[in-house]
């Protein structure tokens, strides 16, 4: 509603990474744009290949060779991110924008202690003194619920398990206050009774602290209760996006469509799901036209002929497609 | 030739221990008493008792270290079961050994979680399917006779002929674990044992997983054991859900009755915690703090009263036996006894 006039904290326009392999160039993500205003939370969604993990780490600038941001902007209160040298990132990585990993175990040092992880966030970050920055790492390991802090801050990454690694990890990611979060499938590695503690904690620390989040995830159930708006990606493009509630409910893109009906649902009956044909297709040769045109129950010729071009649909939706769904209507 | 009223399969008070591992030195332990060796066991299933009808689908549930893949496992007799009996279209195979199990294996296959791992990367799709029905061909009469079903076979789990000559690397995960489906069918089995089958793929590719899984049901009246973490997914599969915690079946029953009346704590902080793509309920009925102890040192009495909100002092002392409740469910509580004490 407000967002037009307010300047969004984080604006990536028409992104492009690609990777250049013998096989040839495989566009991971292929003009994306979307923005997020401050204290929201952004569910970036889509199937494996959709190019939503490499969204993520283009913005942190983690992208290394054979990839390559090609193009677009990704502007952090309008300094532009894909300019930034690597010196201008590394202040950047941590203090304005971190970044919380699926797997707890490959994202923490196993030779450190959990105690010298966190101190040197906050060394790179902070003037603090060393007694200054202990007490801080105290205070934010009991706030994502660790007891006896100070004792397991000398503990090392295998002696905690999952779900205590994972709160470890957003510990770190909090830390120096960044405005930006990026989790990347934070709960995908965890049970879900540990999930809803996990993803309860995030909530609760992104609302006290003022952070926004990006969420990078293929759960469509968690994003739905998570995030404000929804960005949904397929083969590199932004194929839908808009407030959460409305794309779920009534989404106008025969994928998202797709997508929601895959879920076995407790409170229907249809005895079969209903089912997306056939796969993603390889994204070194995307079909021309419509890239879901293959899979879509309702592509015509004209799918074939002119790639859709993302476009306001009702309410505050937008998708590509240029045959919309009415609500209520299936695919 | 047997009873077809019979149970596909019958297990009864299951039991799967595993020794610790590790050499002489990991286990050595000095005490008071001079030097001794850890004997210390794993107790993965502490048994479990349930049995599944021709053309019935069975879940098992429960989080990470629950025990259910390991039951899994021990049916398809992957480890030898350290107790109870395993009766598979009524004969005990608990104590079969490997050349014993050939011929039951014609009456049970496996299906694997990942579909990366569990099909070799050097054979062909045809020489995979086969391999199956080569081990219980008896004769060159029968060994003729598979090309043909090998083509039969790929074409009913959605795969062309042109695939049988192509190896795993050349397919996504959806047509891998079509293949394995495929493997599992060769023998016309009367149970599949399905561990995750669906857990490793993309919700729009899980959605044709499932769908071909109930059809091969309905064709070949084929009994599923199903293992699954994902309660959506279960709900849409299952007949009847055994929900497991440590080892132990906690509460089992019909997939309705389960879903409108879980009784047993974890049951319901399992249900509440789910994840839906449905606008808010009124959910989180109970929360769980904590998590799973070890299965190396069970709790004493009821196995989930560290994270039960309404533990009280029986429960440290008696392990709850599963009851019957009527209507085809059992729980495992105390609280059966004092539903008073049921107040979140």
């Amino acid at each position: 509603m407000t967002e037009a006039a307010k300047q969004p904290l984080l604006d990536v326009h028409d992104l492009r990474t690609h990777f250049h392999t013998f096989g040839g160039t495989v566009k991971a993500v292929n003009g994306v744009s979307f923005d997020i205003a401050e204290g929201e939370v952004m569910g970036l969604v889509g199937e494996s290949g959709g190019g939503k993990s490499v969204v993520g780490f283009s913005i942190l600038g983690l992208i290394d060779s054979p990839g390559k941001i090609e193009g677009g902007q990704i502007l952090l209160d309008g300094e532009d991110l894909v300019k930034a040298g690597e010196a201008r990132l590394r202040e950047i990585r941590g203090r304005e924008i971190s970044m919380v990993f699926q797997d707890p175990m490959t994202s923490l040092n196993p030779l450190h202690s959990v105690g010298r992880q966190m101190d040197e966030v906050l060394r790179l970050h902070s003037d603090l003194d060393a007694q200054a920055r202990h007490s801080a790492c105290v205070e934010m390991l009991e706030s994502v619920g660790i007891s006896r802090a100070t004792e397991r801050l000398r503990a090392y990454p295998h002696q905690f398990s999952g779900g205590m690694r994972q709160r470890v990890v957003i510990a770190i990611a909090l830390l120096a206050r960044p405005r930006l979060i990026i989790a990347d499938e934070p709960t995908t590695a965890l049970d879900v009774t540990i999930q809803s503690q996990i993803l309860k904690l995030m909530r609760r620390q992104i609302a006290e602290k003022g952070a926004s989040m990006i969420l990078v995830t293929h759960d469509l159930a968690v994003v739905s209760e998570m995030a404000d708006r929804i960005t949904v990606l397929y083969c590199g493009n932004v194929v839908e996006r808009g407030r959460a509630r409305e794309l779920i409910e009534a989404p106008a893109h025969p994928y998202t469509r797709g997508l929601i009906d895959s879920i076995p649902d407790p409170s229907n009956r249809h005895e079969r799901l209903k089912q997306i044909p056939g796969t993603v297709p390889d994204i070194r040769n995307l079909p021309q036209g419509c890239n879901f045109r293959d899979r879509c129950p309702r592509a015509q010729a004209l799918c074939a002929e002119i790639e859709p071009k993302l476009s306001a649909q009702r309410g505050s939706l937008s998708a590509a497609c240029h045959f919309p769904l009415n609500p209520g209507e299936s695919a | 030739m047997t009873d077809v009223t019979a149970p596909m399969l019958d297990v009864r008070n299951l039991e799967m221990h595993f020794p610790l591992g590790g050499g002489l030195f990991d286990r050595l332990r000095i005490g008071r008493k001079g030097p001794r060796l850890d004997r210390s066991v794993v107790r993965a299933v502490n048994g479990v008792s349930f049995s599944i009808k021709r053309g019935e689908i069975m879940a098992l549930v429960g989080e990470s270290g629950c025990g259910k893949s390991t039951v899994a496992k021990t049916i398809a007799r992957i480890y030898k079961p350290t107790g109870g009996e395993l009766l598979i279209d009524g004969e005990d195979v608990a104590n079969h050994d490997f050349a014993q199990m050939l011929p039951v294996r014609a009456k049970m296959q496996m299906i694997f979680q990942d579909p990366y791992a569990s099909l070799n990367p050097r054979q062909k799709v045809r020489d995979i399917v086969a391999e199956p029905l080569l081990q219980q061909a008896k004769g060159a009469e029968a060994r003729r006779e598979v090309p043909a079903r090998i083509e039969k076979l790929l074409a009913r789990v959605g795969l062309n002929a042109e695939h049988a000559g192509r190896y795993p690397h050349q397919f996504s995960g959806g047509q891998r674990q079509r293949i394995g489906i495929a493997r599992a069918l060769s023998v016309t089995p009367g149970l599949i044992v399905a561990d995750e089958p669906v857990s490793a793929l993309d919700v729009s590719i899980q959605a044709q997983i499932l769908n071909l899984m109930k059809d091969l049901r309905d064709e070949f009246g084929l009994a599923y054991l199903f293992i699954s973490h994902d309660l959506s997914v279960v709900h849409h599969v299952a007949d009847k859900i055994g929900v497991m915690y440590l080892g132990f079946m906690v509460e089992t029953a019909p997939r309705d009755v389960l879903f409108a009346r879980p009784r047993h704590p974890y049951t319901r902080a399992l249900l509440s915690a789910a994840p839906s793509i449905k606008a808010k309920r009124d959910k989180q009925e109970i929360e769980l703090t904590g998590e799973v102890p070890s299965a190396l040192s069970l709790p004493s009495g009821c196995c989930f009263r560290t994270r039960c909100p309404f533990a009280w002092d029986r429960c440290a002392v008696e392990r709850p036996a599963l009851r019957d409740m009527g209507e085809g469910q059992a729980v495992a509580c105390h609280l059966i006894d004092e539903p008073e004490r049921d107040v979140a």
